[in-house]
């Protein structure tokens, strides 16, 4: 068994002009020490994912595992002692840190939540300042004083607090600028060697997402499309999504970026509100078939691990006799 | 692109010597510090560099839209065409704004007008500086729309912003701002607010627009992917002054300042093989209520040596169409030359 298993979530929400089905039938596991990325543009359910598994929004259907213990159907009392094993760290370290409180209260809210005395709280934090960089007199300053990296890094020392055994990490280096945000992403993957803590890092970046993955899960209207090993779904994309998202992905390698071939991928991502039938990926796929706008493809496993949700049989063809999606146009 | 646009042509924009205070409590802090730049017709320059670098300041100077107060330029000028932006009156420069050089933003939902239909707002920015009839610039409006790939443009006309997703507000700020042909356009950060597939026919359309009208473009980011797929010429910009230019190849092949190198290393990409740790730059950026002495990188560089905290580089062209301000790669590019001398 998974420390963590997702098996058929589904978040809707209600809105005037219809259901929105936000994440809608997605399933996976997280392994203990193990990074999954879970990648898709703005829309397609990933934060929400991230937090119907925190049961921060209630989910519709399916249910989540967390190390043996059903965290759907648990009593809220019991859910607040489950939490410890669970947390998260936001995208914005400015609105995600009270600016009233000072640093020291901040970290420590986990703790003195859970019970523990003045002194513990005290000396964990200090250990929690050591962990993440930041200088043990920062307990006394306040968020303001601060730059984002730096909030970020509270943020990150609020979330392993309580030895959790697994963070959500939303956009976690979105807001910061680029030297900085090589700074977290290596304190988050030097902190899980350390703790063995596994991460559900989402993202929009790709290349972000790629360099902290094991696994990686594409997402798309609220369905996972494909997923696999990191490398592989990098190397070898199979879903004309995720394709069209790694073509599109810019190449910090100006001749890279100049020689490949690539046709960009047209149009935007359908409303959620009224979800295309059949595949929901169907209008911008330059594959397309009257199959494709039917019928809806199952996410199914095809080889490596690898699970993807096409009506194609696309790991068996040989890639270049695959319709094109990155071509020159 | 061509290979090498403009080269030797009179440059669209000079930017000279640039400097722009902000004039605040704490003492007045120089945002931009003595940058220079040229673009020629056709030519992409990106401006690289980090949140605070001065890299939008610079464009709005070059617009006369700066904040004022607390911002204000302070030295240097700003030449486009050959004019004197700086002598020409507030009457004057509008009719260069918006029809010579044109802006877009990072955030196209903030910068149209919520209660005015894109229709209007384009009809409005055509008629504003052309004597085109009501009629002729509703055409006019049409055409610039599928110019911009918007799908069934006569009836987008009537929508409004908050009808439109992000790229499409921000297709239709860039048919705004080509809408009277300018020789300039510069773009801030245009894509940051939207998805990577959309990012992608963004930086398209600016590229096939560019190369049909020969516009000189400058577009300002802090992503060196799109600075990849997009410039000729890169000025990578820290605390305020510009602290390396060279072409967009060489920048990547042979970064020489360390900043550049480190903002590289920082990059995850493709080519270097994930698992591997990300180049950090330690630290963060100086404010600018309190630059060091010296250079303004020296707390967070690993070339540093006492020059550096003693005086301040000056921009020094190390390499052909290279140049940076830094005393350590002058020093390893003179040992280079030495080695090869010997």
């Amino acid at each position: 068994m998974s420390l963590l298993s997702v098996r058929s979530l589904c978040v809707q929400y209600q809105s005037a002009r219809g259901t929105v089905r936000a994440v809608d039938d997605v399933s996976f596991d997280l392994d203990a020490g193990e990074t999954v990325g879970l990648v898709g543009e703005s829309g397609c359910g990933k934060s929400t994912l991230g937090k119907a598994i925190m049961r921060l929004v209630p989910s519709s259907d399916g249910f989540v595992v967390l190390d043996g213990e059903n965290l759907t159907e648990m009593h809220p009392r019991a859910l607040k002692a489950a939490r410890r094993k669970i947390q998260m760290i936001f995208q914005d370290p400015y609105s995600s840190l009270n600016p009233r409180h000072d640093i020291g209260t901040i970290v420590g809210q986990p703790l003195s939540v859970a019970g523990w005395s003045r002194r513990d709280t005290r000396d964990r934090v200090a250990e929690l300042m050591g962990q993440v960089g930041l200088p043990a007199e920062a307990v006394w300053r306040y968020p303001h004083e601060f730059s984002g990296g730096q909030r970020q890094r509270i943020g990150i020392a609020r979330a392993l607090a309580l030895s959790p055994k697994v963070i959500i990490c939303d956009e976690p280096v979105s807001a910061l600028d680029v030297s900085v945000r090589a700074q977290v992403i290596n304190l988050l993957k030097d902190l899980q060697q350390k703790t063995g803590v596994a991460y559900l890092f989402i993202s929009h970046d790709l290349s972000v997402v790629e360099h902290i993955s094991d696994r990686l899960m594409v997402m798309y209207l609220g369905r996972i499309v494909e997923s696999g090993r990191g490398e592989d779904v990098w190397q070898q994309p199979v879903h004309p999504y995720t394709r069209a998202l790694l073509a599109a992905a810019p190449v910090a390698d100006p001749r890279l970026a100049r020689s490949r071939t690539k046709d960009v991928l047209q149009g935007e991502l359908p409303s959620p509100l009224d979800p295309p039938p059949g595949c929901s990926f169907n209008t911008r796929c330059p594959m397309a078939q009257d199959r494709c706008r039917q019928e809806r493809p199952i996410l199914r496993s095809v080889a490596g691990g690898r699970m993807v949700a096409c009506h194609y049989d696309l790991l068996e063809q040989h890639a270049a006799s695959l319709p094109a999606v990155c071509v020159a146009s | 692109m061509a290979a090498d646009p403009g080269l030797n042509r009179p440059p669209v924009l000079a930017i000279d010597k640039l400097q722009v205070s902000l004039f605040t409590r704490r003492g007045v802090l120089p945002a931009v510090d003595g940058l220079s730049l040229d673009v020629a017709p056709g030519e992409t320059v990106a401006i690289v560099g980090e949140s605070g670098c001065g890299k939008s300041l610079a464009a709005l100077a070059v617009m006369r839209l700066l904040p004022e107060p607390p911002a204000r330029i302070v030295g240097g000028g700003v030449r486009f065409m050959g004019r004197d932006l700086a002598a020409l009156s507030e009457r004057e420069m509008q009719r260069v704004r918006g029809k010579d050089i044109s802006m877009i933003f990072q955030d196209p939902m903030t910068s149209l007008d919520p209660v005015l239909t894109v229709g209007d707002q384009l009809i409005e920015a055509i008629r504003q500086h052309t004597e085109a009839s009501w009629r002729e610039a509703a055409n006019r409006a049409v055409e610039l729309l599928r110019q911009v790939r918007i799908p069934d443009a006569e009836r987008r006309l009537d929508d409004y912003p908050h009808q439109m997703s992000g790229g499409m507000s921000q297709r239709v700020m860039i048919a705004m701002a080509i809408a009277c042909g300018p020789q300039l356009l510069i773009a801030d950060e245009p894509t940051t607010a939207l998805d990577v597939t959309v990012q992608a026919q963004i930086l398209e359309l600016l590229k096939e627009l560019q190369t049909r009208s020969g516009m000189g473009l400058i577009i300002i980011t802090h992503d060196l992917g799109v600075v990849a797929e997009t410039a000729d010429r890169v000025v990578v910009m820290y605390a305020g002054r510009k602290v390396e230019e060279a072409r967009v190849g060489a920048l990547f092949d042979r970064p020489l300042h360390p900043y550049t190198r480190g903002l590289l290393g920082a990059t995850p990409s493709a080519i270097r093989r994930r698992g591997g740790r990300l180049a950090e730059i330690a630290g963060s950026v100086p404010a600018l209520s309190d630059l060091p002495a010296g250079c303004a990188f020296q707390n967070r560089c690993p070339d540093v040596f006492d020059r550096c905290r003693a005086e301040r580089p000056a921009l020094a062209t190390l390499l052909p169409q290279q140049s940076a301000a830094c005393f350590a790669a002058e020093k390893e590019l003179s040992r280079n030359v030495a080695a090869i001398g010997a």
